[in-house]
């Protein structure tokens, strides 16, 4: 029942404005991990827009999926000083023990990795995000308990 | 190895040019009483007199901004504090709003106050969502002193959604405003149309807090510090192959030479300048190169190369980085970002001969002229200034 209202509840907690179309895409993605074509009409329909718009805007934004997403969002710093530090240890762990690569999703849907740009933590690099919790000093072995953490 | 370390941070620490301004413990409720009792005009002309330019990269008067926004005339204004902070190598902004918010805060309600504006943004970019609720709590004890003095201003946060051009004022205003990112035509500029049409002035996080510190203090605290064109000092963000990574607040007008023999060493090859889209600076080049206006300009990033490291791969990671983070609006820079990329793929693979090189020069040079926005014009900064400088290692 809560499911359905869903988009009504972002919309009530944020409003219909043109401006508040941002915080309610946010909501629905830190709820359900992406917005669905569902979602994205019923928002359209919410704000008065066409669907093709707000799907519009959604795609504009690496941090606004609109294709299904794991339970945890892995997102691996690809940017200079990452490179440099060791991103390679980092994907590897993580294609090691979950058998994805960036833009995949891990099988039993727990897990789903993007390549990201600079998330300001170059001074301790490698760097990640899982969800929004940032990592830093990444090696290959610490990466691999951060995700044995996150299975169990 | 240690010892070097500590040695090496005691000698940055005690350096003449280092300085404690934004990081230091302040007087809050003075500073905020301070800037209640100032005069629009006074504030604009305190920071005027400071020289205050622009930290988030582009280096604008700070005041010229203000004037702008206080004489357009509009009963609606708002500040807008720019926390996107997307510049690869650049992290010093999120250092400060983890640990000197209440400094951000009173540095927007002294703009507030310059302009006649009621409402305050935070534009916070989506990798800093952790920081939310500590900056919230912080952003809450403000609002409700002020509402208690009885100034009409109150702070929001709105998150970005990982996109790194809506840095560029224009496309953070659009995405503000519930759409994609694309960069404004300027003019007209956003003291006179921004946020929902209304005069609004955008400022770098870093940028508000010393405007804070120079109501607090005086304008002479600050403009004692750096040289002509850059006066004060500047949060650095030092990352790459150095010992002693991190945040450090210095007075501008350091040379690179000064800037390679405190955080680098014998084999720093080269310094990144101002991220990717700023200029890569050759070691032959340190000591002529003064960090500033003046010289090359930075909004803090500064990356640290040694002899070990590919120029090449370094100029693939900064292209695919652009190619990632164009908004495709223009031609200029959807494609120019791309045949750049390609077209150094290709010479490395041999498909191109090695003239081809120039033939993207141009080409780096007319997207500078051609693009829309920021993004695009900066391509051909770290473009043109590797392979004039790196060309061996671009073009074998
Ligand atoms: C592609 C691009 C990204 C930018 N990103 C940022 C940013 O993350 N933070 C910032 O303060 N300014 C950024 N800027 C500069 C802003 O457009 C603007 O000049 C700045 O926020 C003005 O504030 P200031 O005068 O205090 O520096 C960016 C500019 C461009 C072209
Ligand atoms: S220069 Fe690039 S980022 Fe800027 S408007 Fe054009 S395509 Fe978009
Ligand atoms: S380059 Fe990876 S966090 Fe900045």
């Amino acid at each position: 029942m809560t499911e359905i209202n869903i988009v009504k509840d972002a919309v009530k907690k944020h409003g219909r404005k043109r401006e508040s179309l941002m915080p309610v895409l946010q909501e629905i993605v830190k709820q359900e991990n992406y917005l669905s074509e569902e979602r994205l009409m019923e928002i359209a329909k919410e704000f008065d827009l066409s669907s093709a718009e707000v799907y519009g805007v959604a795609t504009f934004y690496s941090f606004l999926p609109v294709k299904p997403m794991g339970e945890n969002v892995i997102k691996v710093c690809q940017t200079i000083v990452c490179d440099m530090k060791g991103k390679e240890a980092v994907l590897d762990a993580i294609k090691d023990k979950l058998n994805i690569v960036p833009g995949q999703t891990s099988a039993d849907g727990k897990f789903s990795l993007m390549a990201v740009n600079c998330i300001g933590q170059c001074s301790n690099a490698p760097a990640m995000l899982v969800n929004d919790k940032p990592y830093i000093n990444l090696t290959y072995e610490n990466v691999v308990k951060i995700i044995d953490e996150y299975q169990s | 190895m240690v010892i070097d370390i500590k040695e090496k941070e005691r000698k940055v620490n005690s350096h003449k040019k280092r300085v404690n301004l934004i990081f230091k413990e302040h007087d809050i409720d003075k500073l905020i009483e301070k800037v209640l009792k100032t005069e629009p005009e006074k504030i604009i002309d305190e920071i005027k007199d400071s020289g205050l330019r622009g930290r988030g990269g582009a280096g604008f008067p700070t005041w010229i901004k203000l004037k702008g926004a206080r004489e357009a005339k509009s009963d609606i204004k708002y500040v807008v504090c720019n926390a996107d902070e997307g510049e690869p190598g650049t992290f010093k902004d999120r250092e400060i709003i983890e640990k000197k918010a209440e400094k951000i805060l009173a540095g927007m309600m002294a703009v507030a106050k310059a302009i006649g504006a009621k409402e305050g943004i935070i534009y916070l970019r989506a990798e800093y969502n952790y920081l939310i609720d500590g900056l919230q709590k912080k952003i809450d004890v403000f609002n409700k002193k002020l509402e208690d003095m009885k100034f009409d201003f109150t702070v929001f946060i709105k998150s970005g959604s990982g996109a790194y051009v809506c840095g560029e004022e224009t496309s953070l205003l659009e995405s503000l405003e519930g759409k994609r990112g694309e960069a404004r035509n300027k003019p007209p500029y956003p003291a006179q149309e921004g946020y929902l049409g209304k005069p609004t002035v955008i400022n770098n996080v870093e940028t508000l807090v010393y405007a804070a510190l120079i109501m607090l203090d005086g304008a002479e605290c600050f403009k004692k510090l750096g040289t002509m064109s850059s006066k004060g000092a500047k949060v650095f963000s030092v990352s790459g192959d150095t010992d002693i990574p991190g945040i450090y607040e210095i007075e501008m007008g350091m040379t690179l030479k000064e800037f390679a023999e405190l955080f680098g060493d014998s084999n720093t090859k080269a310094v990144q300048v101002g991220g990717a889209s700023g200029f890569c600076v050759p070691r032959s080049k340190f000591e002529e190169t003064v960090i500033g206006f003046e010289g090359v300009p930075t909004g803090g990033s500064m990356m640290l190369f040694s002899d070990k490291r590919s120029m090449y791969n370094i100029l693939h990671n900064y292209l695919e980085f652009f190619v990632e983070e164009s908004c495709g609006q223009c031609t200029p820079c959807r494609v120019g970002c791309q045949q750049l990329l390609k077209g150094i793929e290709s010479i490395k693979a041999k498909e191109k001969s090695k003239k081809y090189i120039d033939e993207l020069l141009e080409l780096a040079k007319n997207m500078k002229i051609t693009a829309k926005c920021g993004l695009g014009q900066s391509v051909c900064n770290p473009f043109i200034s590797i392979v004039e400088n790196f060309r061996e290692e671009i073009v074998y």
